[in-house]
């Protein structure tokens, strides 16, 4: 079955990118959006059907072999595996239906060319490549996703081939991605280095030993655990946006607007949270690793939401929120709450498509004007987009009954980060970092919404006049979205996080890994819970010594918890303050914003009249771009044409005319005159050679 | 049929002396047979060497097809092929007919030129089959006769400074490889190349005009043959003929080129330099590793400025060879596989990249990048295929340019994370070079004029890279196809290279020496 889940969208792409011509344009269209449907149907059976304690592998054709190493195309199925698919497919077919509205007319195009089949070939192939690597059972496979989906987010980056903007924007995002994928490919190598594998089963039975193991990188010696984690995260960091190398991110809105929410929203960018998950046997080796994923991502999520506050294009808004949501999951996955992001990762995969999904509703409406300050009362020409970006804010923003497990999606899921941000820190940077971010996304939110739905008309009349609701095709998936962005939280939050024993069993964990955080948790003198009384004492015991014992079988589920990882626990148990943290952000970001933008909308305006210099170090997005231009891009080019001209030219052919005293030049002289010379020179000189060998040869052959 | 490999050697050969004696005159008829003629005897070619393929048994560490015979003066005539050498043979006659199909609008000395090809596809061959040094140095020498010729004759305007340099920059490296041949014959009392890869040549060290050489003679050697192969790669920095040579080289002498002709340096360093002196392979892998390494992102950094299609490709031709001379001097399992594999993905991928430029020089006349912009507009399937290589070159895995990258770069890592790292970082900048010239070339509106009426490829050119495309995407999805013929051989090199290494007293010395 997850065969065919895997294979559809492949025969998809084929089939719509290359035959579009015999099935036509609409043809192509149904076909891939019906291929992922059927896609979408299998996984939810396959994630609601399949046994978690058992992974299952399925071995499809050999791929890259070399002496000890030894990989093949093939699947894994697990929980992790199973939450990636249902997000992909959904999302997916979802946004191949909206895009069959959405992409119906493009003024990029001329009515008689035939962009739509290559749209829905690209998505295809996207959701393909996105499949290959959460389906992989090692991480050659899972890398080809990961480029796989990157070429397929440069071509729909570009889609709009004409546009020199989005020409750039999609380069951009592959170089920068690249720059990830080369910290991510020398994970790969040191791992094979180190435990003579890559195939996911037999590096997480050597983990262990990693962690006691050290190796010369570079200049030093590193603790291997540490050193693999931290390459791979900056594989992480590039697919994902993280600070530093998340420049790519805001640019790639260059796309068309289902693009943005299926690719940069929902499925690609989390496949770097997916990674530090699916890795978590090797990463709760790495504490330093760990560490620094911890403040990457809060920090990611701070600097985004900053961002986010000032700027006016509805996308980049969005766009920053989503690198800073990614931000959140690499924090609970830093502290080894991997359920945790694997939650939000879901949820997040819900609102966040359907925000962009609205703002596509709302351009599309809008004549392709993306710019809110051209927005204004939009809240009765567009309805249920309206009603969707709404609830889809309501996600985000975390609204819910505090202290309870009823709330849109966002409240169960970010409050659940920040709970086990601060369990995992002891009320650290992160914490504080990710409340602050909490308040902001808030703010731009509600700023999102008010300047698009509320208020007087602003921008072009005419424009204006004939905005209007989008069409069924478009609204009903974000109708499906937003039963998401509702529910999905509330239906979850038991087997993500907060009951225990429905975790252990939703991801197929041992029981006894239970029993050790019960007795990780009483150690803290938490009180830990009573819920695992005592299934058998003897059996936790020997379990950990096993785990201990550098035992040589993977360990059993989709996540690994660490013999002391009791941040779930942890968080169950933190002070009432903690939990309320977020939702009083919330409120202050809700008030603020409906201050600035509904009650008095002189001031947002003042504000940044007040303070320039910070409000234009926002707008400029920190100034990373700037500052990147002037230390890589101008310094590569210049140095290439230094190497160029100075190397190349003046240096090395410089010194062999010199050495050959400036013989090219005069057979130059000599060969322009008469034609033929050139060639008997060189023909007499190794036929003179020969001789002189065989001749040698002769003698000393009658010499023996 | 135990003479396939002279076959396949000789028969362009003879195809190319029945143009020269029967064919008369150099109107379009007579040019017209030509083509055919060629095109019949290379795809023949082709088609006999498949039972090369076919019949080969890769579990045989050993030389196959073994060919014997007595020839002048005491010197033997003697060919064979085995996991190394069998599939440059293959890749040399799958992409002849293509080369030849892809000069079919030739119109000066179509007859000549049809020659020089069918006698460079023999040297060719020759090369990657001949056992006797004295055959191997016959075919290696004269096979850059006609590819000078193609250059000089053929070629651009600048195509005689070109010729030139590629001759002096061979010839060069070639003096110094005739002379070490020259001692080996009289160390080793004889040529032929399965006796000489069980002769351990001495490798103690010696002292000469006062500088202490580790590995001896063996070093000495090393270096002899190692200053033709790695201008023959070429390898950084004695790489500069290169880019002229194919700025100048028309269409399809840039196809072989960059598709066969650089391979024999590599094919050099496996099947002399690495089995033959071990001792001084050992003592010089270091250096060889960071000249690659170099290499990669020098020329990276230099194709990333380039204004001329072919100069920028050319370049990056160099870069992708670093990594080959890296996997091999890695000295590993994952390092020679991932060398050999890189080597025919190149041969494909830099071939259909040299054709790419060549469908649009031959519709336009000029291969400066700002000449050209939205390609994409009016040739759709053009920009497929564009997409498709340049996607390749900078090695998209589920393409072969990928598999070749990642098992150098394991093979790498496991000898030296240093230059490991370096050389990863070139995948940073040929994504960037690569797509760089792509939107310069294909994406944007089409805005300029002369460009108004270009058309998209003919069937003919697609024909031409369907073969290429279909290879590129085989291996990189199977790449067992390839890495199960050569693995037996590339394990049997290396335990003996190894071998040779501890055991021997002077070479544990030069491990020691090698060490401070």
């Amino acid at each position: 079955m997850t065969t065919i889940i895997l294979f559809a969208p492949l025969i998809g792409a084929i089939l719509a990118g290359f035959g579009h011509r015999i099935i036509g344009d609409k043809g192509a269209q149904v076909l891939t959006t019906a291929l992922l449907f059927l896609a979408a149907f299998l996984s939810w059976i396959v994630f609601l059907t399949h046994d978690p304690a058992v992974v299952q592998h399925v071995q499809i054709l050999r791929w890259v072999e070399s002496g000890t190493l030894s990989t093949d195309w093939s699947i894994r199925l697990d929980r992790l595996t199973s939450i990636m698919l249902i997000v992909i497919t959904t999302v997916s077919s979802l946004v191949h239906l909206y895009s069959m509205g959405y992409m119906a007319h493009d003024s990029q195009f001329s009515e008689k060319e035939s962009y739509r089949p290559r749209f829905f070939a690209y998505l295809s192939f996207f959701t393909f490549a996105m499949l290959m690597l959460v389906t992989s059972d090692n991480l050659l496979q899972m890398f080809f996703g990961w480029e796989g989906v990157g070429v397929a987010s440069y071509l729909l980056i570009g889609f709009y081939f004409r546009k020199p903007t989005a020409n750039a924007a999609a380069i951009k995002a592959f170089v920068v991605n690249r720059v990830g994928d080369f910290g991510f490919a020398l994970g790969i190598f040191a791992l094979f280095l180190l435990t003579d594998s890559i195939r996911f089963d037999e590096v997480f039975a050597a983990a262990p030993g990693l962690a006691e193991t050290s190796i010369t990188f570079l200049w030093q010696e590193w603790n291997a655990a540490n050193l693999i984690a931290f390459l791979l995260f900056v594989g992480a960091m590039g697919k994902s946006a993280q600070l530093f190398l998340h420049t790519w991110l805001p640019d790639a809105m260059e796309g068309p607007t289902p693009v943005s929410a299926l690719i940069h929203a929902a499925t690609m960018v989390t496949a770097g949270v997916f990674l530090v998950c699916r890795m978590s046997p090797v990463m709760e080796y790495a504490p330093a690793a760990t560490n620094f994923i911890v403040y990457i991502g809060a920090f990611t999520a701070f600097f985004a939401a900053t961002v986010g506050l000032v700027q006016n294009d509805i996308k980049r808004v969005i766009a920053y929120s989503t690198c800073s949501q990614l931000g959140y999951m690499f924090v609970a996955a830093g502290v080894g709450a991997y359920p945790v992001a694997m939650f939000h990762l879901l949820t997040h995969a819900f609102f966040k498509a359907m925000l962009f999904l609205g703002a596509g509703s709302v351009i599309h409406g809008m004549h392709h004007e993306q710019d809110m300050r051209n927005y204004g009362g939009l809240r009765k020409k567009m309805p249920l987009t309206f009603w969707a970006m709404l609830i889809g804010t309501l996600a985000i923003t975390g609204v819910g009954i505090p202290l309870t497990a009823i709330g849109f999606a966002g409240f169960l899921s970010k409050d659940a980060i920040i709970e086990v941000a601060f369990a995992g820190t002891d009320g650290g940077v992160a914490f504080w970092l990710l409340v602050i971010a909490a308040l902001f996304t808030s703010f731009y939110s509600w700023r999102l919404m008010f300047m698009t739905f509320w208020g007087k008309p602003r921008g072009d009349k005419h424009t204006h006049d004939h905005a209007h609701e989008s069409p069924k095709v478009m609204t009903i998936p974000l109708a499906v979205l937003a039963v998401g962005a509702i529910f999905s939280g509330m239906v979850f939050y038991n087997s993500f996080f907060y009951d225990h024993e429905r975790m252990n069993s939703f991801f197929g964990l041992p029981v006894h890994h239970a029993e050790a955080e019960a007795h990780g948790g009483e150690a803290a003198g938490e009180g830990a819970a009573t819920e695992d009384a005592a299934p058998a004492d003897e059996q936790g015991e020997e379990a950990a010594d096993h785990a201990m014992a550098d035992s040589h079988a993977a360990p059993q589920g989709a996540v690994y918890f660490g013999p002391d990882n009791t941040v779930i626990d942890d968080a169950h148990h933190v002070p009432a303050w903690v939990k309320l943290s977020p939702f009083l952000a919330m409120l202050i970001g809700l008030g603020t914003a409906y201050l600035f933008y509904i009650v008095n909308p002189t001031i947002p305006g003042r504000l940044a009249a007040n303070q320039p210099q910070l409000y234009q170090f926002l707008l400029n997005k920190w100034y990373f771009d700037e500052i990147y231009d002037f230390v890589f891009v101008r310094p590569a080019k210049s140095i290439g044409r230094f190497l160029w001209k100075r190397g190349d030219g003046a240096t090395i052919d410089g010194a062999i005319n010199g050495l050959s005293m400036g013989i090219v030049p005069w057979f130059t002289k000599l060969a322009g005159r008469w034609q033929s010379g050139y060639l008997f020179t060189y023909a007499f000189a190794m036929v003179l050679g020969i001789v002189a060998f065989v001749t040698l040869m002769t003698l000393t052959g009658g010499a023996n | 049929m135990n003479n396939l490999l002279s076959i396949i050697t000789f028969l362009p050969m003879v195809a190319a002396l029945i143009l020269a004696v029967f064919l008369r005159g150099d109107d379009p008829a007579a040019q017209r047979n030509a083509k055919w003629l060629a095109l019949a005897a290379t795809s023949a070619t082709f088609l006999i060497s498949l039972g090369v393929l076919f019949g080969f048994d890769p579990s045989d560490t050993g030389f196959q097809f073994v060919e014997e015979a007595d020839w002048l003066m005491g010197l033997s005539y003697k060919m064979g092929v085995d996991g190394i050498s069998v599939l440059f043979v293959m890749l040399t006659t799958f992409l002849m007919p293509l080369t030849i199909a892809a000069c079919w609008g030739v119109t000066t000395r179509g007859k000549e030129y049809m020659i020089a090809f069918l006698v460079l596809e023999t040297l060719m061959i020759g090369v990657f089959v001949a056992l006797d040094l004295v055959l191997f140095y016959l075919f290696f020498e004269a096979g850059l006769i006609p590819m000078f010729l193609i250059i000089g004759i053929w070629g651009g305007k600048a195509r005689i400074y070109a010729a030139f340099k590629f001759f002096l920059y061979t010839f060069l490296g070639s003096v110094l490889m005739l002379v070490a041949m020259v001692f080996m014959y009289m160390e080793a009392g004889t040529t032929d190349i399965p006796t000489l890869l069980n002769h351990a040549f001495d490798s103690s060290t010696m002292r000469l005009l006062g500088i202490t050489i580790t590995g001896g003679a063996q070093t000495l050697l090393f270096i002899a043959f190692f200053a033709s192969f790695a201008v023959q790669m070429p390898m950084w920095p004695v790489h500069t003929w290169l880019p002229d040579a194919h700025v100048q080289a028309p269409t399809a002498g840039s196809v072989v080129l960059a598709a066969i002709l650089l391979k024999m340096g590599g094919y050099g360093f496996l099947r002399f330099s690495l089995p033959m002196f071990p001792a001084g392979a050992d003592v010089m892998a270091t250096f060889v590793l960071w000249l690659s390494a170099i290499a990669i992102v020098y020329t990276s950094l230099v194709a990333l400025v380039q204004e001329d299609m072919k100069k920028l490709i050319a370049y990056s031709s160099v870069a992708h060879m670093g990594y080959v001379t890296a996997g091999i001097f890695a000295a590993n399992q994952q390092g020679l596989d991932g060398a050999i594999f890189q080597m025919i993905s190149h041969g494909f991928i830099s071939g259909a990249l040299f054709l790419c430029v060549g469908v649009i020089y031959d519709r336009m006349h000029t291969r400066e990048i700002d000449a050209y912009g939205g390609l994409v507009n009016r040739m759709p399937a053009y920009a497929l295929i564009f997409m498709f290589f340049t996607m390749a070159n900078v090695g998209l895995p589920g393409t072969s340019g990928f598999v070749g990258e990642f098992l150098t770069l394991v093979g790498m890592f496991q000898a030296n994370t240093w230059v490991a790292a370096v050389a990863t970082s070139g995948v940073i900048l040929s994504a960037a070079y690569a797509l760089w010239l792509y939107r310069r070339v294909v994406m944007g509106d089409l805005i300029k004029e002369s460009l108004k009426a270009i058309t998209d490829m003919n069937r003919r050119e697609k024909w031409i890279f369907a073969p290429l495309v279909a290879m590129t995407l085989l291996l990189g999805v199977y790449p067992s196809l390839v890495t199960d013929i050569i693995g037996p051989s590339v394990e049997n090199l290396l335990n003996q290279y190894h071998a040779a290494l501890p055991d021997s007293g002077s070479a544990t010395e030069v491990a020691q020496a090698a060490a401070h």
